[in-house]
């Protein structure tokens, strides 16, 4: 795997013990990545705060090696209801 | 709302006194309108594709809007950053509130959730 991509996926779970991760690489500079994160972190949390707590977690790193993020936050109930899980 | 002169659209602002403390400066835009973006470029020429999706999303509502143009500026750039603790851009502001970017703009026209809340502007 990719090292920023494992690197984000440590720092998010870290964090986040209980969350799955998916990130793409939308530009193929691995600056610009596309996060999916299933957590019950996010349960019962506005869709700005669900953002907000990945985008503390990425705010270091937002300031440095990553350049933008497209995020998509799930619970897992949402994850399977969804079919992603 | 029933200005004549009001345009339908975004309106890119620019600063009329750079001298105000830096917080004062940023409240003031945020406060130029009850809708205010802040993004990469202009309405009609943005330049980013994130920026450029929420003014599209923003403009099938008719509603009318301010913007400023963060590219211009390296103060307000990283100064709103630290103002809102969302370290990316655009950002959507309602009534003074940050609602999000990119994707929870679009998440939220996708469930009717942004209809609702441009409703109150």
């Amino acid at each position: 795997m990719n090292d920023i991509f494992k690197s984000v996926e440590d720092l998010i779970t870290q964090n986040l013990p209980d969350a799955k991760i998916k990130i793409t690489d939308m530009t193929g500079t691995k600056d610009h990545l596309d996060i999916l994160i299933i957590s019950d972190a996010f349960k019962g949390k506005m869709i700005f705060e669900q953002h907000k707590i990945i985008m503390n977690i990425l705010s270091e790193r937002l300031k440095t090696d990553i350049h933008a993020v497209q995020l998509k936050t799930l619970t897992f109930e949402k994850a399977l209801a969804a079919g992603i899980i | 709302m029933n200005n004549p002169f009001s345009v339908i659209g975004g309106s890119a602002v620019e600063e009329t006194n750079k001298s105000l403390p830096l917080e004062v400066r940023i409240k003031s835009l945020i406060e130029s309108s009850p809708i205010f973006l802040f993004m990469k470029g202009s309405p009609q020429m943005p330049q980013c594709g994130f920026s450029a999706n929420v003014v599209q999303i923003l403009n099938s509502y008719n509603v009318s809007y301010n913007t400023f143009n963060i590219l211009s500026d390296m103060d307000i750039r990283e100064g709103v950053k630290a103002f809102s603790s969302w370290p990316t851009y655009p950002q959507l502001y309602l009534k003074g509130q940050l609602i999000g970017g990119s994707d929870i703009v679009t998440e939220m026209h996708k469930n009717g959730e942004l209809k609702e809340i441009l409703k109150l502007s």
